[in-house]
């Protein structure tokens, strides 16, 4: 036979297989290419929805960094502006322009605005796109307290050109007069450009640079230099390079992304099982015909290629439609809700949608490629069966024997449990995901022997309805798998995702308790660099009647590596022997810091990125000297993922001199309300809305419910992955109640009421439900100790504490369970809408 | 000595597919004597299904009475004709209907599971019925692993397994070669005879016909006497 006879026999057989398919089950079909089709949906919205958002933090580093070949940065405070000129004199350096980078502190409820303070003859050669609209009419930028906007800014902050923007410099208010606007093209988010001299004088920074932009001659070592750079720099100052500064957001946010896309994955998967099971109960319900197929001359490859045609069928049908659902999805997403996705990291101003071909067909394959591998095994047990054997009645079990694999099961359970200890690779848990995987994949193996064992252990009851149903899932505990597989692991995933979702609430709820011990908590908005209470405001805090007690902080950002994002040092009021009753320590050395050092502890996240570890020193760059810290304990930060460090306030500001504060917490005297304490401290600063005074417990409520949204979509994806799941059973059910329909009708005959007929089914149904659901609690709890354990640590590098919700678990199981059980019924029902004389009439 | 009453007794049964077409069986009386395995024979469409449906309850007549041991059919609702069926009537089937997923002896035991037959004496029957059909070897193990001949007989087994009065048989030999079906027909008459149940044989096989003890030929929606010789003698 040749290779062409080849093809024809398949594709005769497939054309056969398909259009019965079509013809008698299009409801099945639907399912199956709705479920591919969900997961390919939620994989290209998520990834169309992210690449949104990282296009548009793409183009606005592109745009801020310019033509420069390396980039100086130091703290917000800034270096001595004479690095610029001993910089700029290098002979490898070809262009230099300074640059005062800030975050703004907005008068008003307002995050800050992003600030460059420029000069407009050096920058026009370095940041061409920025300089290009403000053009040749630059003297205006050095009007005094002048400052041209980007579109989105004026619009977010409802200004314009002529209009005041109120800001906070220290503790004092000030006001910028907007000159100019800058169009849509020229930056996608919120900025602020000022002339750099105006900029140092009306923030006061006279004579301090925070960034440097350099261009290099053609032929230069840019590593080398970099290196060269890192060790004449000043403490606190790095040289970083344009690719890093953009691979930044790309970096901060890949964990947050890969765990969208894997949950998508998980929907996929699902998908993939609905495809192997309604592949398989079609194989068995159609086996007479394949057999009839193979008699008349159709070889084992060729039908095993039709039954696998049959698979990439469903598979192309189910991507292309998911793909364009995708495409959809994010773009209403895009336009109604935002690219954040539940990460305030991935918020874009304004996102663009594109269709990206490439990424798009990648989804549309691996949407296919998983609906063949669905239909793999039952294809090949098809192909592999004698066309007698197969064209015999009631030979069902036997053909899927395969899967009835207990060893495998074990095997890749063991594998699992392995993969849980192994380090993530590149920042991402990869271990993880390959550890729930075969996890999950050993757990549906190990179900057939599960279900043999339980429903082997049954003594009869008597009660004929009971001891049939029981006596068939004991004889079909191969075909049982089918039906189970898809609950299993859907189920088993929401399982994980609850209590995972559950402890990181309980624990961030905890987190929150300890470190909002304050009635009222106060500060500038986070972030900002301009605005700080001065050591007269806070005094004039302490000073007032309501106030029994007040605690300042100092948070600031500092670079250790040039690499890295910079991380937060908080100089806090903190007994170094007491830390634990201020902080939510994880680790602690009780021990002094020995002599010439100073206490630090270091949150979970540092210390995973730094390899910092308790008893360690670590070389902070503070006040423009190396300050030698002991790691004296680390603690728990769900805030600041690129890490943190405390120290005690007065040894920040031995340090650096530096007693301002833009954080702090107060005690209130019993007898002040907290809305009179609110009034008077803001009287005593006269600094507006800038300052955010919040009750601990609001503070609290607005945390989580914050948390509860960036879960929302955690949840939403979980559910549809159960919901392909539920429908992998409904397919499943009616799919067997139809294959069983001739024993309905056998059962009638001897004398079997229709509601024992029924009352069998429901039997089945709950049997078969509480095994899943009490199998499925198990392995979720299994996989949820990776989910807390293995992949949260090692995406976010924060670790929490397990908390199981035993009654959100058990609404859930009896949800599942009587699911499962009207499913049954209602699949019997249609499947004895017929009557009994009929069913009996088909040969099966 | 007292005569007693036939068990099953159809008188007039008259039963159309659709309203406006010919019926299928026409004023159709028949009087089943205690004790006989009578044969019904017919051409595909005569209507010979038709009326075992009826006979079972499974199906209404459009008019007539069913009438098993004095009670008519007709008066019963679908749950007392299925209970009456339940301990009454045995089936057996061309297509075996046997359960895969249930070994041989769960198989046999399901009619007496359905009356609420208790251990020991369900186990005892069964094993007896196995027993006596040749296949007690086979009870532990799954129907799906057997045999047509195998299989008919499982289904033999169950349709006497609860002494039911009647058996209903629709070409129980259909799905078999010649000498198995001999042996399947010889069984069922042996059982019948042992079980004291009445039976009625669907078949178009002469050589199965021949086994009953009276053969009646469904023609024109009525049974009339049939045209085959030697119907009566016993069987091979």
């Amino acid at each position: 036979m040749n290779r062409n006879d080849c093809a024809h026999g398949a594709w005769i057989a497939w054309r056969t297989l398909t259009r019965s398919q079509l013809r008698e089950h299009p409801m099945q079909l639907l399912a199956t290419v709705t479920a591919i089709a969900l997961g390919v949906a939620l994989g290209t919205a998520v990834y169309l929805v992210n690449s949104a958002a990282l296009d548009e933090f793409d183009q606005a580093i592109r745009r801020l960094v310019g033509a420069a070949d390396i980039v100086i940065r130091g703290p917000p405070e800034g270096f001595d502006e004479a690095l610029f000129l001993s910089l700029a004199r290098q002979p490898v350096v070809s262009a230099a322009s300074p640059v005062l980078e800030l975050e703004l502190t907005l008068a008003g409820q307002h995050p800050p605005l992003k600030l460059l303070g420029l000069d407009p003859f050096r920058a026009g050669a370095l940041q061409p796109a920025l300089m290009g609209e403000i053009g040749a009419d630059v003297k205006r930028l050095f009007a005094r307290d002048t400052i041209i906007l980007s579109r989105t800014a004026a619009q977010e902050l409802r200004l314009q050109r002529g209009d005041a923007l109120p800001i906070i410099v220290g503790g004092a208010p000030k006001s910028l007069r907007v000159i100019d606007i800058l169009s849509d093209s020229v930056y996608p988010e919120p900025l602020g450009i000022m002339d750099i001299a105006t900029a140092q004088w009306s923030l006061e920074r006279i004579g301090r640079l925070n960034r440097i932009d350099l261009r290099l001659r053609p032929g230069t070592n840019l590593e080398a230099l970099r290196a060269d750079l890192a060790a004449a720099l000043p403490p606190g100052v790095v040289a970083v390079t344009p690719a890093i500064e953009r691979g930044r957001a790309v970096t901060a946010t890949r964990a947050y992304r890969v765990n969208l896309n894997m949950l998508a994955l998980v929907a996929l998967m699902t998908g993939a099982f609905l495809v192997f099971s309604t592949q398989s109960l079609a194989v068995l319900r159609r086996r007479a015909v394949l057999g009839l197929l193979r008699a008349l001359g159709v070889t084992r490859s060729q039908l095993q290629c039709a039954l696998l045609g049959e698979g990439a069928a469903i598979g192309v049908a189910g991507s292309v439609l998911g793909a364009l659902m995708g495409a959809v999805v994010a773009a209403l997403v895009l336009r109604y809700l935002g690219s954040d996705l539940g990460n305030r990291a991935l918020a874009a101003m304004s996102p663009v949608f594109a269709v990206q071909p490439l990424p798009t067909a990648a989804f549309v394959l691996i949407g296919t490629g998983v609906a063949c591998l669905g239909a793999w095994i039952p294809a090949s047990e098809a192909a592999q069966r004698a066309p007698a054997l197969a064209m015999k009645a009631g030979d069902a079990e036997p053909a899927l024997s395969r899967l009835s694999t207990t060893l495998p099961g074990l095997a890749l359970i063991a594998a699992g449990a392995a993969f849980a200890w192994l380090p993530p690779v590149g920042g991402l848990p990869l271990a993880g995901y390959l550890a729930i995987a075969a996890l999950l994949a050993g757990a549906v193996l190990l179900i057939p022997t599960l279900m043999r064992w339980v429903t082997g252990t049954a003594t009869r009851s008597g009660r004929a309805p009971l001891d049939t149903a029981v006596a068939q899932l004991q004889g079909s505990a191969a075909i049982s798998t089918i039906s189970l597989a898809a609950i299993v692991v859907s189920f088993s995933l929401m399982v994980a995702m609850a209590i995972m979702v559950h402890s990181f609430r309980n624990s961030f709820d905890l987190w929150l308790v300890k470190l909002l011990p304050a009635d009222l908590q106060l500060r500038l908005s986070i972030g900002s660099d301009t605005g700080a209470l001065s050591v007269d405001q806070q005094s004039r805090i302490v000073a007032l009647p309501g106030v029994a007690r007040a605690e300042f902080r100092r948070v600031r950002q500092v670079w250790l590596r040039a690499d890295r994002a910079p991380v937060a040092l908080i100089a806090r009021g903190l007994n170094p022997l007491r830390a634990a009753d201020s902080l939510p320590l994880v680790r602690e050395v009780l021990q002094d810091a020995p002599a010439g050092t100073q206490p630090a502890w270091i949150s979970e996240s540092l210390q995973d990125l730094y390899g910092y570890q308790p008893g360690n020193r670590l070389q902070l760059p503070l006040g423009g000297r190396i300050q030698s810290l002991f790691v004296a304990g680390v603690w728990r930060d769900f805030v600041r993922p690129a890490g943190a460090i405390v120290i005690a306030r007065a040894d920040y500001i031995a340090a650096t001199g530096d007693g301002s504060a833009n954080e702090g917490s107060i005690w209130r005297r019993p007898q002040t309300s907290s809305a009179a304490l609110e009034a008077a401290i803001r009287a005593s600063l006269n600094i507006g809305d800038a300052l955010e005074l919040i009750g601990s417990e609001q503070l609290r409520e607005r945390s989580l419910m914050l948390f509860d949204r960036a879960f929302a979509i955690t949840y939403a994806l979980e559910g549809i992955a159960v919901a392909i799941g539920l429908l992998g059973v409904g397919v499943a059910a009616s799919s067997s109640a139809l294959a069983r329909r001739a024993q309905f009708g056998m059962l009638r005959h001897i004398g079997m009421l229709r509601r024992q007929v029924l009352a069998m089914l429901a039997i089945e149904g709950v049997i078969m439900s509480t095994l899943s659901v009490i199998y499925g609690l198990l392995l979720g709890t299994a996989l949820s100790l990776i989910l807390v354990y293995v992949i949260n640590r090692q995406s976010f590098n924060w670790s929490i504490d397990l908390a199981v919700p035993w009654r959100q678990l058990g609404a859930l199981s009896m949800a599942l369970i009587a699911a499962s059980a009207l499913t049954a019924l209602w699949s019997g029902r249609a499947a004895m809408s017929q009557d009994a004389v009929r069913a009996v009439r088909e040969d099966w | 000595m007292s005569i007693s009453p036939p068990p099953l007794v159809l008188d007039e049964i008259t039963k159309r597919y659709r309203p406006e077409s010919a019926p299928v069986l026409d004023r159709l009386q028949l009087q089943l004597p205690a004790g006989e395995y009578l044969a019904i024979m017919g051409e595909s469409g005569s209507g010979k299904s038709t009326l075992l449906n009826l006979i079972a309850g499974l199906d209404r007549p459009d008019s007539g009475r069913v009438v098993f041991e004095g009670s008519d059919l007709a008066r019963l609702d679908d749950d007392a004709v299925t209970r009456w069926r339940r301990a009454s009537i045995g089936f057996v089937f061309q297509a075996f209907h046997v359960l895969p997923y249930l070994t041989v002896l769960q198989n046999v035991a399901l009619p007496l599971d359905l009356l609420g037959v208790r251990d020991p004496q369900r186990q005892q029957r069964v094993l007896q019925l196995l027993e006596a059909c040749g296949i007690a070897a086979l009870a532990p193990r799954y129907a799906r692993e057997l045999s047509g001949g195998e299989l008919q007989r499982i289904a033999i087994a169950r349709a006497l397994v609860h002494r039911p009065r009647l058996v209903l048989a629709d070409e129980p030999t259909g799905n078999l070669d010649a000498r198995t079906a001999q042996q399947i027909l010889r069984l069922l008459r042996e059982q019948l005879h042992a079980n004291a149940a009445n039976a009625i044989l669907i078949t178009h096989s002469v050589a199965a016909a021949r086994t009953a003890d009276r053969i009646l030929q469904l023609e024109g929606g009525q049974l009339q006497p049939a045209t085959v010789a030697a119907a009566t003698q016993a069987p091979p």
